[in-house]
């Protein structure tokens, strides 16, 4: 994992340079930012507010997912809905549980949007504001009929810790100090606590609009730093016909996978590479700007052997699957053995879409006995990526 | 009476089809390298053991170990490189990521795929459906028949603290290891049965234990895109020997979607829901202070459903956290000849799958015509009256000790049937027609 956080930090720098910590630290708001182009998905940046509100350190949030805040009493229905928008790189405001470090559970907003590259249209980001609900005991028509259920089912006692624990919200600032979770650990503690904390929470108007000035500001940070390095973001994705993207939803499903492998478009001209992988990249020394868009075939080198392309070649041209051992170079022109296994990927029209390949550099083939071999590797690749493009490709019109 | 129906049975094995074709011949040294004594000696398998401990999902304490990040899985990546594997010896009868599939436009977001090879070359049998318990008869098709090579894996639960993997393992005839094996009809990428301790040779009839196996495995498979399901004998089984299937879909399905109104929660935290806005009625588990305290109360739930002879779908959706129970009563409506002509043309037999918004269609007009419409009004059918479900529900909660508040309930049936005004109109007036389903 360690390794990892300074790659993870550095991707926001390189596109926000590194001084757009300082200018979102400056924001009171609760909120993340998470990366769909990482493996995992993880928050690469968390405002002071939200770790103050969630009682973690920052470095024991960077570099995970969102879910770790999620609970036993999270509606898993609310938690689907998130992962929709994600893989739909759509905009959402919902009420979620969530828990704190210390196990307390809070209600909160949460409104999140994407972050689109204004280049090529892809999703950059997700910012995800996080405003605590401040739970009263509503007059309204169904208001009353809670409060009842609440009193009838876990008496009297546990009304009194619900008023106080509503007191103690509305007493501390919007941002709770941690000091006064303890309150809400008693509520949690108390096996009749359910009335009040698992009841859906509704966000008030005033909520709403906090929250929603607080996407607002931060997009405007985003936006000016992006300036100072040229790699510009927007909120509303600028599209660009004819250039196939893969969607953030293909990306988060393939960046999951942590073998070397690459995805080349079947259906343009020259089979460009759609995706690679970080493993592909490490493999090869690439980075990623310079492998997409292009063949394959710059891997090969002076020493390849034709019969193996020619191989490959055939394999392809009649949409079959195959493993050859071919001779290709890194990008500092060293060579390896690569294993490699290519397989045609349908989208959901059935139609042969991409291909998958999967390096493996065969120097390094050792095989431990108690896990899956390289070839197993290799095909478990194959099924990922092709119920990845098969589900993704369905043309999700839902609302 | 008894009541049948006619319906292409499906092929989940290869050696399914020789079955019909040769009758009952017996040969000892079958030649055909299956799950029986002629061919197991000798026999090896990859063995996938997960670890029984620090599965707890409902408590406080553990959901730090329920979400530390996890390499890539391992029980996925097993399962969708021996499944490939298969595909690339060429052991299913089709290509399922050739065959045409869509989101169909609507709130709810039906999903319909287009297969036509999937009921091909089979005769309509007859199928009983007025009864859910039925013994296990060693003539009929059972998975010990399964070639070896339909086998990917062996799936067991051990005390260890860390999972175990055994790329080849020897069987153990006599602890009836449970396995993982293909359906070569795959209605989605990675379609597979699981088969509790295949060599005792269970009838399809849930109990506690094969239940938790279950679980298990959506749990382990960690990726909520894989999800398990069961047919229960009268509910569109059409194999009785005990086993659940399982398949990829990374798309939410229907019922994921619709929403819940809890009726109550269990002494070990099992939330109980009914489900709304949606058209089968049906409960919705989750939660639990352990995985045993959510797998208990599902599968004592089934366990009253097939005792009182009631047929039923279960769906373990969500990694494990969330499970659907939907007692059904199509299969009894068409028996019975209720069922309009134009939705049995269709052929679609609503299983667990169809059940919770994967329609998986025959024809190509009713694909290129598939509406929300089209398929609330199939799945319509499926559905219990609501007061029908009341006396169900009534049961379950009997059985599994635990009392509905009367208040709460009438209050949900009242939302309920506000919001679904169009859906099961002519329900409520099957009721007097069914009374042998359940002994009052």
């Amino acid at each position: 994992m360690e390794p990892q956080l300074g790659f993870i930090e550095k991707s926001f720098d390189l596109r926000y340079s590194d001084l757009v910590r300082e200018a979102l630290d400056e924001l009171p708001d609760c909120f993340t930012i998470t990366d769909p182009c990482i493996c995992g998905h993880p928050i690469v940046f968390a405002s002071k507010g939200f770790l103050k509100m969630v009682g973690y350190s920052k470095d024991e949030v960077i570099g995970r997912n969102g879910r770790i805040f999620q609970g036993p009493e999270t509606d898993r229905r609310s938690v689907m809905e998130i992962r929709e928008a994600i893989r739909e790189e759509k905009a959402i405001e919902i009420s979620l549980l969530n828990y704190r470090k210390d196990g307390t559970p809070f209600w909160m907003l949460f409104q999140m949007c994407p972050v689109f590259s204004k280049e090529d249209g892809r999703v950059i980001n997700f910012v995800g504001v996080q405003v605590p609900i401040l739970r009263k005991l509503r007059l309204s028509g169904n208001g009353i009929v809670r409060s009842e259920m609440s009193l009838r089912e876990a008496g009297n006692g546990a009304r009194e810790i619900l008023f106080r624990c509503c007191r103690s919200e509305v007493c501390s600032d919007s941002i709770l100090e941690l000091g006064h979770a303890s309150c809400l650990e008693s509520v949690s503690s108390n096996d009749d606590r359910e009335f009040d904390i698992n009841e859906p929470c509704e966000a008030s108007e005033l909520e709403k609009t906090k929250a929603s000035t607080a996407i607002s500001n931060i997009l405007s940070v985003l936006t000016h730093y992006s300036e100072l390095t040229g790699k510009l973001v927007c909120r509303k994705r600028y599209c660009l016909s004819g250039n196939r993207q893969l969607g953030a939803s293909l990306n988060i499903c393939l960046g999951r996978i942590k073998q070397s492998f690459v995805l080349t478009d079947a259906l343009l001209p020259d089979m460009p590479i759609v995706y690679a992988s970080e493993g592909f990249l490490k493999l090869t020394g690439y980075s990623r700007h310079e492998v997409l868009g292009r063949n394959c075939r710059f891997l090969s080198g002076t020493d390849t052997d034709p019969t193996a392309q020619f191989q490959m070649k055939e394999c392809i041209q009649y949409q079959q699957a195959c493993t050859v051992r071919i001779l290709n170079y890194r990008k500092d022109r060293t060579s390896f053995w690569n294993f490699l296994h290519i397989s045609p990927v349908r989208n959901a029209s059935g139609k042969v879409a991409f291909f998958v390949g999967i390096q493996i550099d065969d120097h390094c083939k050792n095989h431990e006995t108690n896990s899956l071999s390289p070839e197993m590797q290799q095909l478990s690749v194959v099924g990922a990526v092709k119920v990845a493009v098969r589900s993704l490709s369905m043309g999700a019109s839902t609302s | 009476m008894i009541l049948s129906i006619k319906r292409v049975p499906t092929v989940v094995s290869n050696y399914q089809k020789e079955e019909a074709e040769e009758g009952a011949r017996h040969a000892t040294g079958c030649g055909r390298n299956c799950l029986r004594s002629c061919c197991l000696p000798g026999a090896k398998l990859p063995l996938y053991a997960f670890t029984k401990m620090g599965n707890v999902v409902g408590e406080k304490g553990s959901f730090d170990i329920e979400n530390k990040e996890p390499p890539v899985n391992f029980l996925d990546s097993l399962l969708l490189g021996e499944w490939e594997d298969r595909m690339q010896r060429g052991l299913f009868r089709y290509d399922v990521t050739a065959c045409e599939t869509k989101v169909i436009p609507g709130e709810y977001g039906f999903i319909a795929q287009l297969n036509e090879g999937r009921h091909l070359k089979k005769r309509p049998t007859e199928f009983r459906v007025d009864k859910v318990l039925q013994p296990f008869d060693e003539n009929k098709f059972n998975f010990t028949k399964v070639g070896q090579e339909e086998v990917l894996f062996q799936f067991e639960g051990r005390e260890d603290n860390e999972v175990q993997f055994f790329p080849n393992e020897p069987i153990d005839i006599d602890n009836s290891p449970s396995v993982v094996a293909i359906n070569v009809s795959p209605i989605e990428y990675g379609h597979v049965l699981l088969i509790p301790r295949i060599l005792e040779c269970l009838p399809q009839r849930i109990d506690r234990e094969s239940f938790l196996l279950a679980l298990y495995m959506a749990v382990e498979a960690g990726n909520p895109y894989f999800r398990l399901g069961y047919n229960s004998l009268g509910a569109f089984a059409t194999i009785n020997h005990l086993h659940f299937q399982a398949y990829y879909l990374a798309t939410p399905f229907p019922i994921e979607k619709a929403p819940s109104k809890k009726i109550t929660t269990t002494t070990g935290g099992v939330k109980i829901s009914d489900i709304l806005n949606y058209p089968v009625r049906g409960l919705v588990f989750e939660g639990g202070n352990a995985l045993e305290d959510l797998s208990n109360v599902v599968s004592d739930s089934c366990i009253c459903l097939q005792e009182n002879n009631i047929p039923y779908n279960v769906l373990i959706a969500d990694c494990g956290k969330r499970i659907f129970l939907f007692p059904q009563c199509y299969a009894e409506k068409q028996a019975l000849g209720e069922v309009s002509s134009e939705l049995l043309d269709t052929q679609v037999n609503p299983a667990v799958w169809e059940i919770s918004g994967h329609m998986v269609l025959k024809r190509k007009e009713d694909y290129e015509e598939a509406s929300e419409e089209n398929a609330w009004r199939l799945l319509a059918e499926v559905s219990l009256s609501e007061e029908r479900l009341q006396e169900v529900k009534e049961l379950i909660f009997e059985a599994i000790c635990c009392n509905m508040d009367e208040e709460i309930v009438t209050r949900v049936m009242k939302d309920e049937s506000d919001v679904t005004p169009q859906s099961h109109d002519d329900m409520d007036g099957l009721k007097g027609s069914r009374p042998a389903m359940v002994p009052a």
